[in-house]
């Protein structure tokens, strides 16, 4: 019988890829950015499991504020990557700091 | 084991799986369809605890929008992607080893974990009977949580804003049409009748 806990394991499995993808790939924003969405994912995991196995809508409409953060989230880290590759020609973020005031 | 079980863990193993192929994998446009899959298998692990309006609105919001996003940014970029994937090799001890601490730390966390006495009372909203998923969310988003729901529209207002903003920009050096300046044209002004004599030039 799956239960809570089957369905934790999956999103702290999840959100543990997405930390893992984090560092392994430090200089590629597109792949971080993916990897916060994909810890982004597992937070709603989490919320919808709890929210289903307590009986409480709250967890799925916080889910949908997750989601709509998360939308706009990665609406402008894709904006600010698009300009930090016309100015610089280049994505890696290890000399992201040039643009240190 | 029912069709149920089977499918949690078909759905489960597609979810890590594929989240595990985006980070390693190396060219992007991969990573972006390996983060649909994994995306896919949420929201069936979505549908599976009852939660369907939710997953369905992953599915529309990530599957049709993010990821769409994602994958024309890949593609529109002209970037050398093997020279970012050199140092993967040297990233993965440290990557490793925080994955392992932090699953560990995890695991301490949901083993240690017991339900409070009082938890069932203290529930905000309780999930109505004979109600189906999407009419019992959409009853208490719209009674409860109206504002929050206005703020949320407003957020996603000012990120469409600020992402036309930042990637707009004026170019100089290029000619473009000036629809004003075609229409006040004036045929009289333009057009200059010569009167020239058989057998000669201008």
């Amino acid at each position: 019988m799956v239960g809570l806990e089957h369905y934790l394991t999956v999103a702290a499995a999840l959100f543990v890829i997405g930390i893992f993808g984090i560092f392994l790939n430090r200089k590629n924003v597109i792949v971080i950015l993916m990897s916060i969405e994909l810890m982004l994912l597992s937070v709603n995991l989490n919320l919808v499991a709890f929210s289903v196995h307590l009986g409480d809508m709250v967890g799925q409409v916080f889910t949908l504020f997750v989601l709509t953060v998360a939308a706009a989230e990665a609406a402008i880290g894709l904006a600010i990557l698009v300009v930090f590759n016309r100015n610089r020609g280049t994505i890696d973020v290890e000399d992201v700091n040039v643009m240190k005031g | 084991m029912s069709v149920a079980d089977i499918a949690f863990y078909a759905f489960a193993v597609v979810t890590v799986v594929a989240g595990l192929m985006l980070t390693i994998s190396r060219n992007p446009v991969h990573s972006v369809l390996w983060m649909i899959l994994s995306f896919l298998g949420a929201a069936g692990l979505m549908v599976l605890m009852g939660a369907e309006f939710v997953a369905m609105l992953v599915m529309i919001v990530y599957v049709g929008a993010v990821a769409v996003l994602f994958l024309f940014v890949v593609m529109m970029l002209d970037v050398d992607f093997a020279a970012l994937k050199g140092e993967i090799s040297r990233a993965m001890p440290l990557a490793l080893l925080i994955g392992v601490v932090l699953i560990i730390q995890i695991s301490l966390g949901i083993g240690a974990w017991v339900e409070a006495d009082g938890a069932l009372g203290l529930r905000d909203a309780p999930a109505p009977h004979g109600v189906d998923n999407a009419r019992a969310l959409g009853l208490i988003l719209y009674d409860k949580y109206g504002f929050l729901f206005q703020i949320a529209g407003l957020i996603l207002l000012v990120a469409m804003i600020g992402a036309i903003l930042l990637t707009l920009r004026h170019r100089k050096d290029i000619k473009r049409q000036n629809v004003l300046q075609q229409m006040w044209r004036d045929p009289a002004k333009a057009m200059e009748l010569k009167d020239v004599k058989p057998g000669q030039g201008l």
